[in-house]
């Protein structure tokens, strides 16, 4: 296998993962704080102004690492430093 | 596949771009700007308004609202600066029915832009409120051992504020350009319905993380009074 391949499986590979995992874990937690936000709301429902803008800002927090995890998908998939630097290599030599 | 406006060049000199991020942002501050100016040369504050003014005073008493409950006791002092904020990352947001229009937030520049305004506004709001030793002094709470990690939270939290709403604005734009190459009409409008939804929560959260890092920068150490019973 030469380096080509290698960076392009290694670039796709990890981009499927990342996703996959950034996607999942995110969604745990968000899951569990807006089931203990329902409960508060339950107890306490004059306070859901403050619940809810609380609720919402931590689901912002959980959302960005999630966001992460897609930009770095992104990165790999379409303006991958690796596989520009290998595809401008093979050009020179092509072209030679 | 475009990954941001950035990439949208209009027209180009040598070295000068006017690339979409540009021509977008100055299209939203001068709708911005001429539609206040517009709406708030004739104020009124009897009965009959133009439902203009009644629009405009709708979204600055909503703001001013959310500003005094995340925690500042005065939100005329900070509504230029997190009014701002809001209104832009929501209109452009907001905007992005108009065909041809990218949201200029989609690039990673304008949200860095944004997220360094905060990082800046937030020391310069402590010093007004505390004076110069009272805002370097709360570096060192509650213990010093936490100064390099109140350093290091503030710069990554300016960090997170400017790739969170990147992340959102780009991942809108780019699931609707994926989805037009594959399926028909309606799921892509669907998803733009979905991205409107997510812009102007993102403008929101932007807005009330702001207020939040302002609040924590800003809180003196006096003891409050006990706050009047509240009547629901």
């Amino acid at each position: 296998m030469d380096s080509m391949t290698i960076i392009a499986v290694a670039s796709i590979v990890t981009a499927g993962l990342t996703t996959g995992i950034g996607c999942m874990c995110p969604a745990l937690g968000e899951g569990r704080s807006v089931a203990t936000a329902l409960t508060a709301l339950a107890q306490q429902p004059d306070a859901s102004a403050t619940i809810t803008r609380t609720l919402f800002v931590g689901l912002a927090m959980i959302e960005s690492t999630a966001i992460y995890c897609f930009v770095v998908s992104m990165i790999l998939i379409f303006a991958n430093p690796f596989w520009n630097h290998v595809i401008a290599g093979a050009a020179t030599a092509a072209g030679k | 596949m475009r990954l941001s406006p950035d990439q949208l060049i209009f027209w180009q000199h040598g070295f000068f771009k006017l690339n979409g991020t540009i021509v977008f942002t100055w299209g939203l501050m001068i709708v911005l700007a001429v539609g206040s100016k517009l709406i708030t040369r004739k104020l009124s504050t009897d009965l009959k308004r133009s439902r203009w003014q009644n629009l405009l005073e709708i979204v600055v008493t909503g703001i001013e609202k959310q500003i005094e409950d995340v925690g500042l006791k005065h939100p005329e002092k900070y509504m230029g600066f997190l009014g701002t904020l809001f209104l832009f990352v929501a209109l452009a947001a907001l905007c992005t029915i108009i065909p041809g229009y990218e949201p200029p937030t989609g690039s990673l520049s304008t949200t860095a832009a944004l997220a360094l305004c905060v990082f800046v506004a937030v020391p310069l709001f402590g010093i007004e409120e505390q004076g110069l030793r009272g805002y370097l002094v709360s570096y060192a709470k509650p213990t010093f051992i936490m100064l390099p990690f109140n350093i290091i939270s503030e710069l990554s939290r300016t960090l997170a504020l400017a790739v969170r709403l990147f992340g959102n604005m780009m991942s809108g734009a780019m699931i609707i350009a994926i989805l037009l190459t594959i399926t028909p009409f309606l799921f892509p409008i669907v998803m733009t319905a979905l991205g409107l939804l997510t812009g102007m929560v993102q403008a929101y959260i932007f807005s009330i993380l702001a207020a939040v890092y302002l609040a924590a920068a800003t809180h003196t150490r006096k003891p409050k009074p006990a706050p009047a019973p509240k009547k629901t």
